[in-house]
């Protein structure tokens, strides 16, 4: 792929200053992300993985080198609203109905009540929970709420989708159907995805480039570009292929573990 | 239902409890009273049943105690007593009577419930400038929490002075007491309240780039409701004892604390206790007001069921 990337580092470092010093949570961090590319980051906690996304998300800020989201500062990205983010918890408000909670973006981005109510109906229908806007999220499932939080994310047609760990608290016959549902959620939006996770096979499963990271300092240690089709149905996790890609993101978590 | 047997057990212990400690509490004055009247009592000398303790003398004296039950101005009254006594002052009362617990308590209420919506206002508002500002964090918050230690008895009367010398009297100083005290509860809940939202919530706020009032309309202030209802139900509770405190210095002759204090004045022990009831009902009452419009309110919010 020849694009102008979407989201472009350039030797990015973020140093968290704390009472037992310096931390460097990233440390020359170089990547691109083409338009419609599905990226997933993996690694041990303390890689640096959720830390990259929020700095493309400007909840934080990096300390050097230079990263743009759709060619503007990050902190210009958000503010034109060019990302949805999911969060590892749905985060929806237990005083609205599902619905509402959809429509919270929508409302401060101000669109008209009708389109709000067009949008609301559409995600839902997306993420396969039309009939549940009336609900209040305490009565759904963990993963009816993710998916909720998904629509959310969707509601206002931000090009770039970031995604952390959003399906890490589910259990695992949940967390395959919404991998399945999120592919085919990603075929019909042609988003640029942003997706954090500790799963191997998640990874693999999800994604056209696969950024494999270590800690200490967090940096990137393989960038796998995935030979998978991209039709793929949940049993391409037992091909040949999707082993061979698994082994190789393996070999990367562990040569970053190498000198602990 | 099945409730209902062991918390009659235990208020029928408490009302049995009650009856017995007030044969000791009145026995002096009742064995008195019947030697006047020419029964047999022991022992015969006054000097020496002063001397004595109240429970030797009430077990030596078995036959005075029904009359420890009975007298017109008892150290301690007995439950009927003070029923009698309650009934007799509103029920048999006109409303508007001076005689009537009922206008009496309406006067120390209307202060009570000023004084509630100044506290709860001021509550509010410092709460949201505390949240949204630190100088006002760390401006405000102790001066709130200083406020608080000081004894309500000693600060009361100086501000019915000082708002008497400016004209100012009747229910509005009264009001501000009652707010004085009640702000404070407000203040703590709702900083807590309007904090309670965790980091991801703001995050999220922050990726769809919304404004400080948005987050406070949409986030913080519904996020707080639970801990404001909580809150008020302190607020209003201590609201009704500033009223009442309010009316104890001035020597005021309407409200609740004026009852309390005319009956110590002339002995009157059954309305000081009858008093007592009044203002426990009145909280009760007030407290449970609060609690079905937060039932309420936070079922039409979804966040009870």
């Amino acid at each position: 792929m020849t694009q102008v990337p979407v989201i472009e580092s350039k030797n990015l470092d973020l140093t968290f200053e704390t009472a037992d010093g310096p931390v460097a949570a990233l440390k020359d961090v170089s990547l691109q992300i083409g338009a419609g590319e599905f990226v997933s980051f993996i690694g041990p906690s303390g890689c640096g993985k959720t830390t990259f996304l929020r700095c493309v998300a400007a909840l934080e800020e990096p300390t050097g080198g230079s990263l743009t989201v759709n060619g503007m500062s990050p902190e210009e990205a958000r503010k034109a609203r060019a990302y949805g983010y999911v969060f590892q918890a749905a985060g929806l408000y237990p005083w609205r109905t599902i619905a509402k909670n959809i429509r919270l973006p929508l409302e401060i981005m101000g669109f008209s009540r009708a389109e709000q109510e067009e949008r609301v109906n559409r995600v839902l229908e997306l993420v396969d929970l039309a009939g549940f806007g009336g609900k209040y999220p305490w009565q759904l499932s963990g993963g009816m709420q993710q998916r909720a939080s998904i629509a959310r994310a969707l509601s206002f047609d931000a090009d770039i989708l970031l995604m952390d760990e959003p399906f890490g608290a589910l259990d695992e016959i949940v967390r395959d159907h919404l991998n399945e549902e999120l592919l085919k959620l990603w075929a019909r939006t042609g988003k640029t995805i942003g997706f954090v996770t500790h799963s191997i096979p998640e990874a693999v499963y999800l994604s056209t480039k696969i950024v494999v990271m270590s800690p200490r300092p967090g940096r990137i240690t393989d960038v796998i570009e995935s030979t998978l089709p991209q039709e793929r149905p949940l049993d391409i996790r037992d091909t040949p292929e999707f082993l061979e890609i698994a082994h190789r993101v393996r070999d990367g978590l562990r040569a970053g573990h190498a000198y602990d | 239902m099945r409730t209902i047997l062991p918390v009659a057990v235990v208020v029928a212990a408490i009302v049995a409890f009650w009856y017995l400690a007030a044969i000791p509490m009145n026995i002096h004055f009742a064995v008195t009273s019947a030697q006047r009247a020419g029964a047999e009592v022991t022992p015969e000398s006054g000097a020496e049943r002063r001397n004595m303790g109240a429970i030797a003398l009430a077990a030596r004296n078995p036959a005075q105690w029904t009359d420890s039950w009975t007298q017109a101005k008892p150290r301690l009254p007995v439950p009927h007593q003070v029923v009698a006594e309650l009934w007799r002052t509103t029920a048999l009362q006109h409303p508007a009577s001076k005689q009537s617990l009922v206008y009496h308590g309406w006067v120390t209420l209307s202060a009570t419930v000023v004084g509630f919506a100044i506290g709860t206002g001021l509550g509010i508002l410092l709460a949201i400038g505390i949240v949204h500002s630190r100088a006002m964090d760390m401006s405000v918050m102790p001066w709130a929490i200083a406020s608080q230690t000081i004894p309500i008895l000693a600060i009361a009367p100086m501000i019915i002075v000082v708002l008497n010398s400016i004209g100012v009297q009747g229910l509005i100083p009264k009001a501000i007491i009652s707010a004085y005290l009640s702000f404070f509860p407000v203040v703590v809940g709702m900083v807590k309240g309007l904090r309670s939202p965790d980091a991801m919530q703001f995050d999220l706020l922050k990726t769809y780039n919304a404004s400080r009032s948005e987050t406070f309309w949409k986030l913080r202030l519904p996020a707080s409701a639970p801990y404001l209802f909580a809150s008020l139900k302190v607020g209003i509770a201590a609201s009704l004892v500033g009223a009442i405190v309010g009316e104890l210095p001035t020597g005021a002759s309407r409200g609740l604390g004026a009852r309390l204090l005319t009956g110590s004045y002339y002995g009157q022990t059954v309305q000081i206790w009858s008093a007592l009831f009044a203002t426990a009902i009145l909280a009760a009452a007030l407290v449970a007001i609060v609690a079905g419009i937060e039932r309420a309110t936070l079922k039409r919010m979804g966040l009870a069921t």
